[in-house]
C-alpha cells in the first residue's frame, strides 16, 4: 500500500502506533540513560540538579572510583577484583556445561537407550528447580572438598547446574538433525566418536553460540551462588556490585554506583550489542521447545 | 535410531551410556541427592551448625507460625500476580505493536529486550537510584512543578514490594514481547488473508484467531515468568534488602537469611522444601506434558 493510497483514517492510526512504540522505547530507554549520566556527572552536580537532566560537566571520576577505589564493605579496592574473578570464573564454567551439554544432547537425541527419556527428563527438572534446596548441602559439600570460598567451587556449581539447560538447548537442536545422516555414516563404519566430531558438531555452530551466549549471560549474572558459596577474594561481580551500592557510607554517592552498575553490565551489554540475534534466540530456544 | 541394532558390537552400545554417566550421576547426586538431604535437614532440630537428630515437623511448625515467612509468601502472590500479568499484557501488546510492518522493527525490538541481557543486581541498583525519594522521580516531579508529589515506596514497607514488581517488569516485559513476536511470526499467513478476505476487523482476528494459535507461547511463557518470580531474590536484594524491615521478603530471600546470616539452617531448609514443592506444582505436569508429546512425535 503506498503512502499516496492511505486514507487520513489510517495515517491516524499509523501516527498513534508510532507514538505508542516510541513510548514504550522510552520507557525501557530511559534506566539506561540515567545511569549514564549519572555516572559522568559529579556529586554535587546530582544533588543540585535531577534524574534526567543532562551533565553540565563530563568527568569520568566516578568510573575510576568505581573500578579501583570505591568501597566495598570494609575494602576499599574498587571493583576491578570482583570483576576479574567473573572473568576467571565465567570462561571455565561456560565451557566445560557448553561441552557436556553437546555430548549429552548428542546421546539422548541419536544414541537413545532404553530409559533416555527417563535420563533426560531427570536432567531436565535441574532446569527448572530452585537452586535454594542446593544450598545448604552445596556448601557443606563444597566445605567437605575444600572448594568453599573459591572460584573453583563456583565453577563446579555453576556447572552442575548450567549443564540440565545446556543439555536441552543440544538435545531439542539435534532432534532437529535426520537420523538418516547418522544412519548413513554408521553404514560407513564411522563410530560414536567419529559421527560426533565429523557430522554432529561442524553442523552444530548456531546452537553452539546460542548456548554459550546463553550460559555467560547466566553465569555472568549470577547472585545466589556468588553471595552463598564465595567469600572475599573469590566474589563475583554481582556481589561486589551489591556490596558497594549497599554499604552505607555517610555520603550516598549515586555516580559512583551507577558506574559500578555499568561496569557489571558491560560484558552481557557488549553480548548482547554484537550478537543480539543469537541471545534472542537462546532467549526463545529456552522457553518454546522444540 | 532409538533403538540401536544389533550388527553394533558391543562396545558402540554401551559407550554412550558410559560417557551420558558422569552427567547422570552428577545430577543423581547433587540435584536429587541434595533434595533429599535439604529435606532431611528440614526434619532436623538444626540451627546454626546443621545437625541430623531427628524433630519431625517442628521446623515447619515454626516456619508456619513465622509471620516473616507470611509476609513473604503474601509478598510472593502480590509480585507473582502483578509481574506476570503485567509482563504478559505489556509484551503481548508491544509485539502486536511491532507486527504491524513497522519500520526500524529491528532497532525499536532491540531497545525493548535489552534489559533481559543485565543481571537483576544492575536493575535493582539502577532502580533503587530512579525511585530514592530524596533525589530521584520525586526529585524531578517537584522540579517540573508538582510539589506535592510524593514515591516513597522504596522505603514505606506498605508499598516497598510494589517497587520489586516495577523493576520486575521493566526488566522481562520485553523478553515475553520476544517470545509473543516470534510466536506471530509462526502464525500461518494464509488463514489471516482468509480472515481479512471474509470482512473481519483487525483485532478481531487477533482475539479469535491469532492469539488462539499462540497458546503454547502463552503456555510456556506462563512457565518461566512464575519460575523467575519463584526463584526471585537477586532483585530484592539489590533494590529493597528485604526491607524496609522484612516487608519486601520473597520466600528466596527469607530461605537466605535464615540459612545463612540468622544460624536457622533446619528453617531455611523447610522454607526452601515449600519452594520445591510450589515450583514442582507447577513445572511437573508441565514436564510430563512436553515429554509426553516428545514421545508421541
Amino acid at each position: 500500500m503506498a503512502n499516496a493510497e492511505r486514507t487520513s483514517s489510517e495515517r491516524f492510526w499509523r501516527f498513534a502506533l508510532y507514538g505508542a512504540l516510541l513510548f514504550a522505547a522510552a520507557y525501557y530507554l530511559l534506566p539506561l540513560y540515567v545511569m549514564v549520566t549519572t555516572s559522568v556527572k559529579g556529586i554535587e552536580e546530582i544533588r543540585a540538579g535531577n534524574l534526567i537532566a543532562m551533565p553540565t560537566a563530563i568527568t569520568f571520576d566516578a568510573w575510576s572510583k568505581a573500578w579501583s577505589s570505591a568501597c566495598t564493605g570494609v575494602s576499599c579496592n574498587g571493583l576491578s577484583g570482583y570483576f576479574w574473578n567473573s572473568v576467571r570464573m565465567v570462561i571455565p564454567a561456560v565451557a566445560i556445561s557448553t561441552m557436556l551439554g553437546a555430548i549429552n544432547g548428542y546421546i539422548l537425541s541419536k544414541w537413545r537407550f532404553p530409559g533416555s527419556n527417563l535420563v533426560f527428563a531427570m536432567i531436565l527438572f535441574g532446569v527448572f528447580m530452585p537452586f535454594q534446596v542446593l544450598l545448604l548441602p552445596m556448601a557443606q559439600t563444597l566445605g567437605w572438598l575444600g572448594l568453599a570460598n573459591t572460584t573453583t567451587g563456583l565453577v563446579f556449581v555453576h556447572v552442575v547446574c548450567g549443564t540440565a539447560s545446556t543439555t536441552l538447548f543440544f538435545r531439542n537442536y539435534y532432534v532437529g538433525i535426520p537420523d538418516e545422516l547418522i544412519k548413513a555414516a554408521r553404514l560407513d563404519g564411522a563410530g560414536f566418536w567419529r559421527i560426533f566430531w565429523r557430522i554432529i558438531l561442524p553442523m552444530s555452530t548456531p546452537i553452539i553460540m546460542v548456548t554459550l551466549i546463553w550460559q555467560f549471560t547466566q553465569i555472568w549474572n549470577d547472585f545466589l551462588f556468588g553471595v552463598v558459596f564465595a567469600s572475599g577474594d573469590a566474589q563475583p561481580i554481582t556481589v561486589g556490585l551489591n556490596n558497594l551500592a549497599n554499604t552505607s557510607t555517610s555520603v550516598k554517592e549515586y555516580n559512583v554506583d551507577m558506574a559500578a552498575a555499568l561496569i557489571a553490565a558491560l560484558p552481557t551489554i557488549l553480548v548482547y550489542v554484537f550478537a543480539g540475534k543469537y541471545f534472542v534466540r537462546g532467549l526463545t530456544a529456552g522457553a518454546v521447545k522444540g | 535410531m532409538s533403538t540401536p541394532t544389533a550388527h553394533y558390537g558391543f562396545a558402540e552400545r554401551w559407550l554412550p551410556r558410559l560417557v551420558l554417566a558422569p552427567s547422570f550421576l552428577l545430577s543423581l547426586i547433587f540435584l536429587y541427592g541434595f533434595i533429599a538431604w535439604n529435606g532431611y535437614l528440614s526434619f532436623t532440630t538444626s540451627r546454626l551448625l546443621p545437625s541430623y537428630e531427628w524433630a519431625g515437623l517442628v521446623q515447619y511448625a515454626t516456619l508456619f507460625d513465622n509471620e516473616r515467612w507470611w509476609v513473604a509468601v503474601r509478598n510472593l502472590g502480590i509480585f507473582a500476580v502483578l509481574f506476570i500479568g503485567g509482563s504478559m499484557a505489556i509484551g503481548i501488546t508491544l509485539a502486536i505493536l511491532l507486527d504491524q510492518k513497522v519500520r526500524f522493527e529491528g532497532a525499536i525490538r532491540t531497545l525493548y529486550l535489552y534489559p533481559m541481557a543485565l543481571s537483576f543486581v544492575v536493575t535493582g541498583t539502577a532502580w533503587k537510584w530512579m525511585l530514592n525519594p530524596g533525589l530521584g522521580l520525586e526529585k524531578l516531579m517537584h522540579d517540573w512543578g508538582f510539589t506535592n508529589f510524593t514515591f516513597d515506596w522504596l522505603v514505606n514497607s506498605d508499598m516497598s514490594i510494589y517497587t520489586v514488581v516495577i523493576a520486575g517488569l521493566w526488566q522481562s516485559s520485553g523478553f515475553v514481547m520476544a517470545l509473543f513476536l516470534a510466536g506471530l511470526r509462526g502464525v500461518d499467513d494464509s488463514i489471516i488473508k482468509a480472515a481479512q478476505i471474509d470482512g473481519a476487523s483487525l483485532p478481531r482476528i487477533y482475539w479469535k484467531i491469532i492469539l488462539p494459535a499462540l497458546r503454547p507461547v502463552v503456555f510456556s511463557t506462563l512457565m518461566i515468568l512464575s519460575h523467575i518470580a519463584i526463584k526471585s531474590f537477586d532483585l530484592v536484594m539489590a533494590l529493597t534488602g528485604g526491607g524496609p524491615g522484612f516487608s519486601s521478603d520473597l520466600p528466596a530471600t527469607f530461605m537466605y537469611s535464615m540459612a545463612f546470616t540468622r544460624g536457622q539452617t533446619g528453617l531455611g531448609a523447610a522454607s526452601a522444601m515449600m519452594m520445591l514443592a510450589t515450583v514442582a506444582a507447577i513445572v511437573v505436569p508441565y514436564l510430563y506434558s512436553e515429554l509426553r508429546k516428545d514421545n508421541n512425535g
